[in-house]
């Protein structure tokens, strides 16, 4: 029987300007959440945090996040992760125009 | 205020020269995250949801209009053109890049300020009385003494790595503007046989574990205070519990090992390190005291400043609310509402900055205060010049009347920035105060305290409000829970539950029952919320909130 693996991007800060990164399907970073690679294997998962960590050049604190899939890609299924993809509430900094 | 000596700025310019070199180590790749982590946090950098946050030090509050354009020059030139003014009396920038940041800390060293120790499990930045130097009520200036212990705990080799963060406060007033209570060390001047020493109150924190500080010294001569604080501090660092961080501030150490232990061992410890003071701390108190001089108060009509009351409702709204007794003849305090309808608790543009600075030139001695409850003080204008004074922060946003209303909120950044938050805090704060200015009902409310924590590390002070809430996640969804019946003054208390969480959508109504059924309950129009509460209690108020349960119960 398949387990249940929720669906999960690599997202981390970079290393420069702090912005949300996300882990593209070619191992790159993106700063759009569209264009990040939903992975549906738990392994596959692994594998991805673990090559992204190894950046260090590049960005800071990795970590898998929970994700939904949506028409336009990968959707936040968590407040936070929401809030990371669209900026602060309180001005309109540019990410936010998007939502 | 404070001039840095030569030794002060040989001290800053070589940590900041280390500091550049860790950052360039960390863009080269010699430094890994986990090496270079705590060396930028000891120096106030931390990352956070969606950038990095600089968070600067303003020793107990104080500033001078230069530091202030230096804030605003930041804020323009690194950030995204605004500053956050927190609830420890620094400010917060929230966008720098981790290139910049050495930059920043150069600019600021030019003006004498720094980010060290606002972060990290140090002695962190002192804060004090925002009305210091300028309070009817005060014994003393607490400035001087937060700068002796600014001195001594900054860089203190043996405070560098303690069990957990700890907190100063001081206070020169019977009144308690800064929380003394609530920290790990509240420092109270009092008087005794017309000599002026200090009540030490020990083991005060919110947080997971709110609890009230506790009197270890009900009068400690002055001249003992360093190698008495020395004494607290390490016994701390060696008792402190360091196997579990939820348990490592010294509350839990005072609470575990209990007071009279604790007091015994800082006794034992203080007679061996008050041997080895010399006195030098005196002498060098003696310097910094001479720099802390009054300003020369002018003497001047006040006929303008009536006039205006008479004749300016806007003007006479504001002055009742906004000004506070100054210990000089036709002098006021002005607190500059950093808390317009809407906008975000303790933000303030760079022309905002450059507008207060130049009414601190003009009008007020060149001094600038912030308080812990995120608003900008001018402690000394006369009252001749407040009409004009009123008229520049008008036009600039700054003329809101509403210091100790309802609308002026301490908020924390909350999760719209903080990586540490469970939910936000500013949306809940801008909505309150909006609403309640719609209704056009925060003067008739009166006096009333609301203070908004997004997690609970409570930065926001939620504890210690009339009226507390604190944003957490309960199953993905933000969730705000209410406390009522806190006091942050010298009658402090720690608030009481009201009973389960609001959701975003809910908790404005929720605030909106709360205070009107208060109007309703309160004996005259001079009863505050508080007084109220504590006449009544929590049950009509948990009533007014849970209506549904109020009404099952009484079937």
């Amino acid at each position: 029987m398949p387990h249940h693996f929720t669906p999960k991007v690599v997202t981390a800060n970079a290393l420069l300007e702090g912005d949300v990164v996300y882990l593209t399907n070619i191992d790159t970073w993106t700063r759009d959440l569209k264009d990040a690679i939903l992975l549906t294997d738990d392994a596959d998962a692994d594998l991805r945090l673990l090559q992204a960590e190894a950046q260090t050049g590049i960005v800071v604190g990795a970590y898998l996040a929970d994700m939904k899939d949506g028409p336009d890609g990968p959707e936040p299924s968590h407040f936070r992760e929401a809030f990371r993809r669209k900026g602060p509430s309180n001005y309109a900094h540019g990410k936010q125009e998007q939502f | 205020m404070y001039a840095y000596s030569e030794f002060d700025k040989n001290f800053l310019a070589s940590r900041n020269a280390q500091f550049r070199a860790q950052v360039e180590r960390r863009i080269a790749g010699h430094l890994t995250e986990d090496e270079f982590k705590p060396l930028r946090l000891m120096n106030g950098v931390y990352l956070q949801l969606h950038a990095y946050m600089l968070r600067v030090a303003i020793p107990y509050g104080t500033l001078n209009s230069a530091q202030m354009n230096m804030l605003a020059h930041l804020a323009e030139k690194y950030d995204k053109g605004y500053g956050h003014f927190t609830t420890r009396q620094n400010i917060q920038y929230n966008w720098p890049e981790l290139r910049d940041i050495p930059d920043m800390l150069d600019d600021l060293g030019t003006v004498e300020m720094h980010a060290i120790q606002t972060s990290g499990n140090t002695i962190r930045n002192v804060t004090a009385d925002h009305f210091a130097g300028a309070a009817a009520d005060e014994i003393a200036d607490p400035r001087p003494v937060a700068e002796l212990i600014r001195q001594w705990s900054t860089d203190h080799p043996e405070f560098q790595f303690l069990p957990r963060k700890f907190k100063v406060a001081v206070t020169g007033s019977e009144s308690d503007r800064a929380v003394t209570r609530a920290h790990d060390i509240g420092l109270r001047m009092v008087e005794r046989n017309g000599v002026a020493g200090f009540e030490v109150i020990v083991g005060g924190g919110l947080g997971r574990t709110p609890m009230l500080g506790k009197v270890i010294a009900d009068f400690l001569p002055r001249e003992d205070l360093l190698p008495y604080l020395e004494a607290i501090v390490s016994v701390y660092n060696l008792l402190g519990r360091r196997d579990n961080k939820y348990k490592a501030r010294i509350k839990i150490t005072v609470h575990e090992n209990g007071l009279e232990k604790i007091r015994d061992l800082v006794n034992e410890r203080f007679v061996d390190i008050k041997a080895r003071f010399s006195g030098f701390d005196q002498a060098l108190l003696d310097e910094i005291n001479s720099q802390f001089a009054p300003p020369f108060f002018k003497k001047g009509d006040i006929a303008i400043f009536e006039k205006s009351r008479a004749q300016d409702p806007v003007f006479r709204a504001w002055s009742d609310t906004n000004l506070h007794a100054h210990k000089a003849d036709g002098y006021s305090i002005v607190t500059v509402s950093m808390k317009a309808h809407g906008a975000t608790p303790g933000d303030a543009s760079a022309d905002q900055m450059r507008v207060l600075a130049d009414l601190a030139a003009r009008f007020g001695h060149d001094e600038l205060r912030i308080s812990h409850e995120q608003n900008v003080i001018l402690p000394h204008v006369h009252k001749s010049d407040l009409p004009e004074v009123h008229k520049i922060l008008k036009a600039n946003g700054l003329g809101t009347a509403n210091i100790g209303l309802i609308s002026d909120i301490i908020a924390c950044p909350g999760m719209d920035y903080c990586a540490l938050a469970t939910a936000r805090s500013i949306p809940i704060a801008q909505q309150i105060a909006t609403r309640f200015d719609e209704l056009k009902l925060e003067h008739e409310i009166g006096g009333l305290k609301i203070k908004i924590s997004g997690c609970i590390n409570a930065c926001g002070h939620h504890h210690v409000a009339h009226i507390g809430i604190l944003g957490l996640d309960r199953a993905g969804v933000e969730s705000y829970q209410i406390t009522l019946g806190g006091d942050h003054t010298e009658t402090a208390a720690i608030g009481e539950r009201a009973g389960p969480g609001f959701s975003a959508d809910d908790i404005i109504p929720a605030i909106e029952r709360l205070v009107e059924n208060y109007l309703d309950f309160r004996s005259d129009a001079e009863e505050t919320f508080i007084q109220t509460y504590r006449r009544l209690g929590m049950a009509p108020f948990k009533a007014a909130l849970y209506p549904e349960k109020a009404q099952a119960n009484a079937a």
